[in-house]
């Protein structure tokens, strides 16, 4: 009796000192970006392009980097949009429960998972070569979309594959074909999709190593798919690298910055996902 | 020599000679409801369905009793080949519906399953308003008019007492209603599609008792209009509203016939014992 209840409390222990562990780090993150950020924040920082150079100067903002990552981010959550959502309806709906083709995929998407990120990066980049394109927006925007797409499918499916058989069973046995059933189900699963966006969002926009080679970088705003964007994760790493302080500073101004806009991605994403499913079973 | 005319004549009436001999035979077809044929059905190596060979009278309730695992759910999706869905189902043998093997590679199974309307164990709404849960199947059937999608819903709305409950949230979402409504949703849903036959998989089991009570007294109004085949649990369901009963064991049918005569003058052995309470 007397071992166990010590063996209670041991455990009891260990699973709190985890849990402070975690806030503790958070809190330490949040609290060197915004002690050292906060007073290199200006509007300047959201509003203007960056006077003299990104490495030295001290003048100007971000905006090349805010409008950049926003570009990329968005250009190839469509582009992973577009191919994940078929991907993961065809492996849960079309193919049999048990089917060796889809744990095929469902590996094939645990392996790109697990491959870092610089070499989506360099892949992207050999790629860009092959075709003939310089760095640009769109090369970024392919390669952001091969590196958060396994994310976003492989979360998709699994919150799909805890959708109860009841609902497709019910829809075919209305004569519904495969592909209304699948309309219907799309709805159903809004709030999944929602969360694996998040996810890739997360992965994406805050990646460095992908960006580097194939969106390239620059202080202006991409007007064309042909030209370079700078991103926030590059502009934070270019300004982190210089010797000046107070570029080092805006170095973490940037990261709030960052911060903010995942913040406010994930917001109005949840507002919109309790809009289109306000009829979720 | 035929000239072209007397040709044309000829065809017109063979035509006609076929259009009413199609005519006489869907008469016959509607006496006949289903019938099934020598059917055996496997699920990987295991045998369920055992040469089940039945004939399910129109226009009753036809009450399928059996212990768990007997075989009874899967006999229900035979008829709406639900089956296709999973390619370790084998199923041989013949259902004739409407006098058409449901089963022959000409038949579509989306016109199979729009003659079967299913009403499952859970009622399962669609992720959509009461009223787009009604329409949904008019509506992938074709019904585009907003005129005829309205009235179909407010009449099976009013066809399963449902009406008066939600007319003025309509547009609200279904899954707000108690599960006794829900499942009476799903049969409104179920008959907008116009099925000639209703099949109930232990439609009441997750209900409360007065669910239940208005549920039964629906399936005993449907059976005016439609073939009504259940799977239940309880004895005393397939009593109270039973016209014909089919006793399932192991895969195969025991015993079937009249209610009355079912529950009194059981002939086999095996079927005095499961009345009696002794496996259940």
């Amino acid at each position: 009796m007397r071992i166990k209840q010590i063996e209670e409390k041991i455990f009891k222990v260990i699973m709190m000192g985890a849990a402070m562990i975690i806030l503790g780090l958070l809190l330490y993150i949040i609290g060197t970006v915004f002690y050292r950020g906060l007073p290199a924040l200006t509007l300047d920082m959201i509003t203007k392009l960056p006077g003299g150079g990104f490495y030295l100067g001290k003048e100007g903002g971000v905006l090349n980097a805010i409008v950049g990552s926003l570009y990329i981010i968005l250009g190839s959550l469509a582009i992973s949009i577009v191919i994940s959502v078929p991907l993961v309806m065809y492996i849960n709906f079309y193919l049999p429960p048990k089917s060796i083709f889809s744990s095929i995929i469902r590996f094939s998407l645990d392996i790109l998972f697990g491959i870092p990120s610089i070499v989506y990066g360099a892949f992207g980049f050999a790629l860009m070569i092959y075709l003939g394109m310089r760095a640009s927006l769109l090369g970024g925007i392919i390669t952001v979309a091969m590196l958060i797409m396994p994310l976003m499918m492989r979360s998709f499916d699994e919150v799909t594959r805890l959708l109860s058989r009841d609902l497709p069973d019910a829809l075919l046995s209305l004569g519904a074909t495969k592909y209304e059933m699948t309309k219907v189900i799309i709805r159903q699963m809004v709030p999944g999709l929602i969360t694996a966006i998040l996810l890739a969002v997360g992965r994406g926009i805050g990646d460095a190593a992908t960006v580097l080679f194939t969106a390239g970088y620059t202080d202006n705003i991409p007007t064309a798919l042909n030209q370079p964007a700078a991103t926030l994760p590059l502009s934070i790493f270019f300004q982190l690298g210089s010797p000046v302080e107070e570029v080092q500073n805006r170095a973490y101004a940037s990261a709030i910055i960052l911060t903010v806009m995942i913040l406010i991605l994930s917001f109005s994403a949840r507002y919109f996902s309790s809009k289109f499913s306000k009829h979720k079973i | 020599m035929i000239s072209t005319n007397q040709q044309l004549e000829i065809l017109t009436n063979n035509y006609v000679m076929e259009m009413k001999e199609k005519i006489q035979l869907k008469k016959v077809v509607n006496n006949q409801s289903i019938r099934i044929e020598n059917l055996n059905v496997f699920i990987e190596d295991q045998h369920i369905l055992k040469d089940i060979n039945l004939t399910i009278p129109e226009k009753s309730i036809t009450c399928i009793i059996g212990p768990s695992g007997c075989g009874k759910s899967t006999f229900l999706k035979t008829l709406n080949r639900m089956h296709d869905e999973s390619p370790e189902v084998k199923i041989k043998g013949k259902i004739f519906v409407d006098d058409e093997n449901i089963y022959s590679p000409e038949v579509n199974v989306i016109d199979t399953r729009k003659k079967m309307g299913l009403l499952a164990q859970r009622p399962c709404p669609l992720p959509m308003s009461i009223f787009e849960n009604v329409a949904y199947g008019p509506r992938i059937h074709g019904t585009k008019r907003r005129k005829a999608l309205n009235q179909t819903v407010i009449q099976y709305l009013q066809y399963v007492g449902l009406w008066e409950e939600v007319r003025g949230r309509i547009r609200s979402s279904a899954s707000r209603l108690s599960i006794g409504q829900q499942q009476r949703l799903c049969l409104a849903r179920g008959l907008a599609i116009e099925p000639e036959y209703i099949l109930g998989d232990e439609a009441t089991s997750a209900l409360d008792p007065l669910s239940t009570k208005i549920i039964e007294e629906l399936f005993i109004k449907l059976k005016e209009k439609y073939t009504v085949i259940l799977v239940t649990h309880t004895l005393r369901q397939a009593k109270r509203i039973a016209d014909n009963i089919v006793f399932m064991y192991l895969g195969k049918i025991i015993e079937s016939g009249p209610t009355e005569e079912f529950f009194k003058n059981p002939k086999e052995q095996l079927t005095k014992d499961y009345l009696s309470g002794s496996f259940s």
